[in-house]
């Protein structure tokens, strides 16, 4: 049997992100087990798989979102940019910076929208106020939500709509120009219309930013991404790209899970 | 292999196959139907055949419209996928042989009351070889079988060689004695649209192919020996 650290090519020069053999456990439980996996630069890579299977967990070990969590145990190697994460040098808020997250539920800080957007740069130590207005305006841009809030950034950034909200967190991410922008169902709670402009937004993304998502929604990994990984169990089931994986995936696992053949 | 968590699906999916099937042995039977009635002379069997042609397209349009639907509602991936659009296509070349059966049911209705010019053998053969292509291709489809896909594509051969040994032998019989031009001329278009069942068939095998495999062998100079 192939195992899907062989499917992980250590030949791929392209590669953002590599990670070797990552293990998480939580106290006694397994959460991942043995994953490898490269993830390319500028590339949208779609974590996909049932509830409870690992992507989730994968996703927070790339900029260690885990360390927070007590009794987590990682083991293995993640490398960005050839450098070693978990390594003792590496200072996390740093690494953070890099790696920005949008998560599931938009999570406006109650305050302004521009306070919202400048907050990071503001902890990275911007305080010049025409530099900051620069960052919150090209960030608001490149989340494309400018347009609709360039008259009231001074309002509450709880004020706008759950979709706007959303594409303010990742203008918030954005702020700090991070290289890796790693999102958590970042449209699941949004209608269509909202889902539509985050997937467009992502698609713009890509040419600057490596990209890695978390889905439950298939069609929607299948329309942003270029590699899809299909995790089960906490184990890496098979990666590829992800016209493959939905059309002719090369393991029965796989296959069963896109076409709905799951339980 | 585990079933589609969503019946409805599930049941959908089986009866896109089941009516592809249906469809597959009408057209044969239609074929089977047409030659007898250009063999044994019957008129009314030739009538009978061209007016069953409507049922073919009926399903035609049927099993259109439920992958239509089926693409639309689930958005099927992977293997269901292969399936659905394997179906659309296959649909096509059975609706065109049901055609070609019609057409020959037309030139026996033609030739009803000529004497004949030779007798009957080698297109009982192309039609008894192109059935079985027709047959092998759909039981392939059904039980998902790529090698019994493959043999139908390596068989047309056989039957394109037969057209082309019936072509000279007609065109010499037209050669010999011009009287006999209308009626080689309708065999020779028999032979022709048997010939053409063959290609369908092998169309329909290639389909099967990639539902199978996930790969195309279409437009191959030669098909491959073994997948």
């Amino acid at each position: 049997m192939e195992t899907a650290s062989s499917l992980a090519s250590d030949t791929s020069t392209s590669a953002k992100i590599l990670v070797r053999d990552l293990t998480v456990r939580y106290g006694t439980t397994l959460a991942l087990d043995r994953v490898s996996l490269d993830i390319g630069e500028r590339q949208v890579t779609a974590l996909i798989g049932p509830s409870g299977c690992g992507k989730s967990t994968f996703l927070r070990c790339l900029n260690r979102m885990n360390d927070h969590i007590r009794s987590v145990a990682v083991e293995g190697r993640v490398l960005i940019d050839g450098v070693s994460i978990y390594d003792p040098t590496v200072d996390p808020v740093e690494l953070r910076r890099r790696v920005g997250m949008v998560f599931q539920k938009s999570n406006p800080f109650p305050k302004s929208i521009f306070d919202n957007t400048a907050f990071g740069p503001r902890v990275h130590g911007v305080r010049d106020r025409v530099a900051l207005c620069e960052i919150v305006e090209r960030s608001l841009r490149q989340a494309a939500l400018w347009d609709e809030v360039k008259d009231r950034l001074d309002r509450s950034a709880l004020d706008l709509s759950g979709g706007q909200q959303q594409r303010l967190c990742i203008a918030r991410a954005l702020a700090v120009e991070p290289d890796v922008l790693l999102m958590d169902e970042p449209a699941s709670a949004l209608d269509p219309i909202a889902t539509a402009k985050i997937e467009e937004l992502i698609h713009e993304l890509k040419t600057q930013y490596t990209i890695v998502i978390v889905t439950h929604n298939m069609q929607q990994a299948a329309r942003v991404s270029d590699e899809t990984a299909y995790f089960y169990l906490g184990r890496l089931i098979e990666v590829g790209p992800t016209e493959q994986i939905f059309t002719n995936p090369g393991r029965r696992e796989t296959e069963d899970y896109v076409t709905g053949r799951f339980g | 292999m585990p079933i589609h968590t969503d019946r409805t699906y599930e049941l959908q999916l089986e009866k896109l196959r089941a009516s592809v099937l249906e469809m597959g042995g009408l057209v044969e039977d239609q074929i089977a139907q047409a030659m007898r009635a250009l063999t044994t002379r019957d008129q009314a069997l030739a009538q009978a055949t061209i007016e069953r042609d409507h049922m073919v397209n009926r399903l035609d349009v049927e099993i259109d419209d439920l992958a239509i639907k089926l693409l639309a509602l689930h958005q099927p991936a992977a293997r269901d996928l292969r399936l659905i659009t394997t179906a659309l296509k296959v649909t096509t070349d059975l609706e065109r042989i049901g055609d070609l059966a019609e057409h020959i049911a037309e030139r026996a209705t033609e030739l009803f009351g000529e004497l004949p010019i030779k007798p009957s053998i080698d297109l009982p053969r192309m039609a008894e070889l192109a059935r079985d292509m027709l047959r092998r291709s759909l039981d392939a489809f059904v039980r998902e079988d790529e090698k019994l896909a493959l043999s139908v594509c390596n068989a047309d051969d056989t039957i394109d060689q037969l057209h082309g040994q019936l072509f000279r032998e007609l065109v010499e019989f037209m050669a010999d004695d011009p009287r006999t031009v209308s009626r080689a001329m309708r065999l020779l278009f028999v032979s022709k649209y048997l010939e053409r069942v063959g290609d369908h068939a092998t169309n329909i095998a290639e389909m099967v192919i990639f539902m199978v495999k996930g790969r195309s062998i279409r437009h191959l100079d030669r098909p491959p020996r073994e997948l």
